[in-house]
């Protein structure tokens, strides 16, 4: 089973790779070494994702990157907390992953900071960020601040250990079942209506209203992508 | 098969002088440009269309019909006229207009345009984009072959008993091709039609546009028209050439770093090993663009953007020499190498018409 890490720390070492590491050494476990683990270090490709802003596609190396996060069978994804969010590192990878790429995949999401007031900063920006990607977000986000690195729990809060054992167990137990997500209907059809070249970073994405009521599971020929209707009878849907 | 070059249209600052043309400069030496590719032996001149600034072509057959009156045998079409926000009882009428103008030496390439606002400045939704593009060229194409029409649609008022005027030359239509930068519903719908496809194959890596046209061919071959090898391909091309290929790069360096479309991004070696942009000596080329044939399959029509990034008029012009006396006459010899007889020529008003009067009466 392919199991993903894209982390988002910038110095090295990281506590955001550190924290990574955690959580896919411990999602490891609960598969029985069934885990085949791919971590991608956003910060090797900075550079990399900021040209696929200006040219509108993305280069061979960012390219072997998203397709390794849209094969996955389960995604850690880990940003360092900046200005009370996601890092603009992470949130610009994310803006070029293909917005059907993660439907229906199991996301374990995490972030580190140095302080433990902006560990809300998961469940305000980055579980939101992954719902719209239709993502399947474990219940337990992990934040480690800079002192759970040295703490262990209390009587009101599971430690760092614990809270990374149980957003792993939550991540292999929605890896190992896992049924084969259904084919993106709408998002595609409108994403590539909006003809914007530079559009990697602001693809209109959809809600439904592309116009579109072509008969699935009708399609003439073997050729036509998945997503396309045969013309016929797009222009048939066409007719007032 | 046909070569020859076209043009956005920008107003960019020259980087290397800081000049930036006047719209009338930009519109002359687009003219200029235009009459140079007839005088350089290239077979096509090609128009785009925008409706913002920094462009200036947005009356396409305005210019066309002013470089047709002062050209003989250059083909004059567009990259690309806009399906979805302009009227296509219009471009029907401008288009049968400039044909009879130009005596048939005019087709064109329609596309959705990729500037948002154009769409709600033009009273549409972009969001209806594919949808007008097939509905406005259903129209597009009854108006060029139903002498009267009787029409209702979703976009546009409805027709009753109209006649689109002047009726296409000869009653042959305008040879159509639809430009597609990524929707397969686009090379759906140019196969269904058995019109051309072309693919800008500029800026992005050509494997994007292989799977587009592959997708062309197969459904072209789909619906009866012919082979999948017989379907009317067209392809873009950017090129900066000089003797020497250092001196094309050192020349085209500063052009392309600060290129509205591509600038401030990736190095031009870095660019230019992941897309088709050609920079380098006449040979290197052309050996880049034989190899288009190995990727897309034999095909019918090759554009090159020769025009852009701010490079001054001389320069193009400079550009347009090599072309014509190096580089196409190479491209011409090889392409017709091994090219199997079934492929066909470009479509022509004259191979349409000679078409049509061959054709059984009822077919």
């Amino acid at each position: 089973m392919k199991l993903v890490v894209v982390t988002a720390g910038l110095t090295q070492p990281s506590s955001t790779r550190l924290l990574a590491d955690r959580l896919a050494e411990a999602t490891g476990e609960r598969l029985q070494g069934a885990a085949d683990t791919t971590v991608i270090e956003l910060r090797e490709l900075a550079v990399d994702i900021a040209n696929n802003f200006v040219t509108g596609f993305a280069n061979a190396r960012l390219r072997a990157a998203l397709a390794a996060v849209t094969e996955a069978d389960g995604l850690i994804a880990v940003t360092p907390v900046f200005t009370a969010s996601y890092s603009g590192l992470f949130k610009s990878f994310f803006d070029v992953v293909d917005n059907t790429a993660l439907a229906g995949k199991p996301v374990l999401i995490a972030a580190t900071g140095g302080t433990p007031r902006h560990s809300l900063v998961l469940e305000h920006a980055l579980r939101p960020l992954f719902a719209y990607l239709r993502a399947v977000v474990v219940p337990t986000a992990v934040y480690a601040a800079s002192e759970d690195w040295g703490a262990g729990g209390d009587a009101g809060t599971d430690g760092l250990a614990d809270r990374i054992t149980r957003a792993a167990s939550e991540l292999a137990g929605l890896m190992r079942p896992r049924a084969p997500h259904a084919a993106p209907q709408t998002d595609a059809q409108v994403k590539i209506g909006t003809g914007d070249r530079t559009g990697a970073g602001n693809k209109t994405k959809g809600n439904g209203q592309n116009g579109r009521s072509g008969g699935d599971g009708k399609r003439a020929g073997t050729t036509l992508p998945e997503d396309v209707v045969p013309f016929a009878e797009y222009l048939a849907s066409l007719r007032p | 098969m046909q070569f020859g070059i076209f043009s956005v249209g920008d107003v960019t600052t020259d980087p290397t002088t800081g000049r930036t043309p006047t719209e009338a400069e930009r519109i002359k030496a687009m003219v200029t440009i235009a009459l140079k590719a007839e005088e350089v032996g290239l077979d096509v001149f090609a128009t785009g269309e925008h409706h913002n600034p920094p462009f200036v072509p947005s009356s396409p057959t305005t210019m066309l019909g002013y470089i047709a009156a002062r050209t003989e045998r250059l083909q004059l079409s567009t990259a690309t006229t806009l399906i979805t926000t302009n009227d296509p009882v219009k471009i029907a009428e401008d288009f049968a207009m400039l044909q009879h103008l130009a005596d048939g030496r005019v087709d064109l390439m329609l596309g959705r345009g990729n500037t948002g606002p154009v769409y709600p400045w033009f009273g549409q939704d972009i969001r209806q984009g594919i949808p007008l593009a097939v509905e406005n060229y259903a129209l597009l194409h009854k108006l060029w072959r139903e002498d009267v029409v009787h029409w209702e649609g979703r976009f546009r008022t409805p027709l009753q008993g109209f006649t689109s005027t002047p009726r296409p030359l000869d009653g042959v239509p305008p040879f159509v091709w639809h430009g597609s930068i990524r929707s397969p519903e686009i090379a759906e719908q140019a196969a269904y039609y058995g019109d051309g496809f072309f693919a800008n194959n500029i800026f992005w890596p050509k494997e994007h546009f292989v799977r587009l046209i592959d997708l062309y061919r197969q459904r072209y071959a789909h619906y009866g028209h012919g082979t999948a090898e017989q379907a009317i391909v067209g392809l873009g091309g950017q090129l900066f050439m000089r003797k020497n290929s250092q001196d094309a790069i050192r020349e085209f360096r500063p052009y392309f770093d600060k290129a509205p479309v591509y600038g401030h991004g990736p190095s031009l070696e870095d660019f230019m090993a992941e897309t088709p942009l050609a920079v380098g000596s006449p040979q290197q080329i052309i050996d880049k663009t034989l190899r288009f044939r190995e990727y897309f399959g034999d095909y019918q029509r090759q554009l090159f953007l020769m025009d852009h990034a701010g490079l001054p008029l001389k320069t193009v012009l400079e550009q347009l020499d090599i072309l014509g006396e190096e580089v196409v006459p190479v491209l011409r010899e090889e392409f017709a190498k091994n090219r199997p007889a079934e492929v066909p020529e470009t479509p022509t008003h004259a191979s349409l018409l000679a078409a049509r009067t061959t054709e059984p009466a009822g077919a």
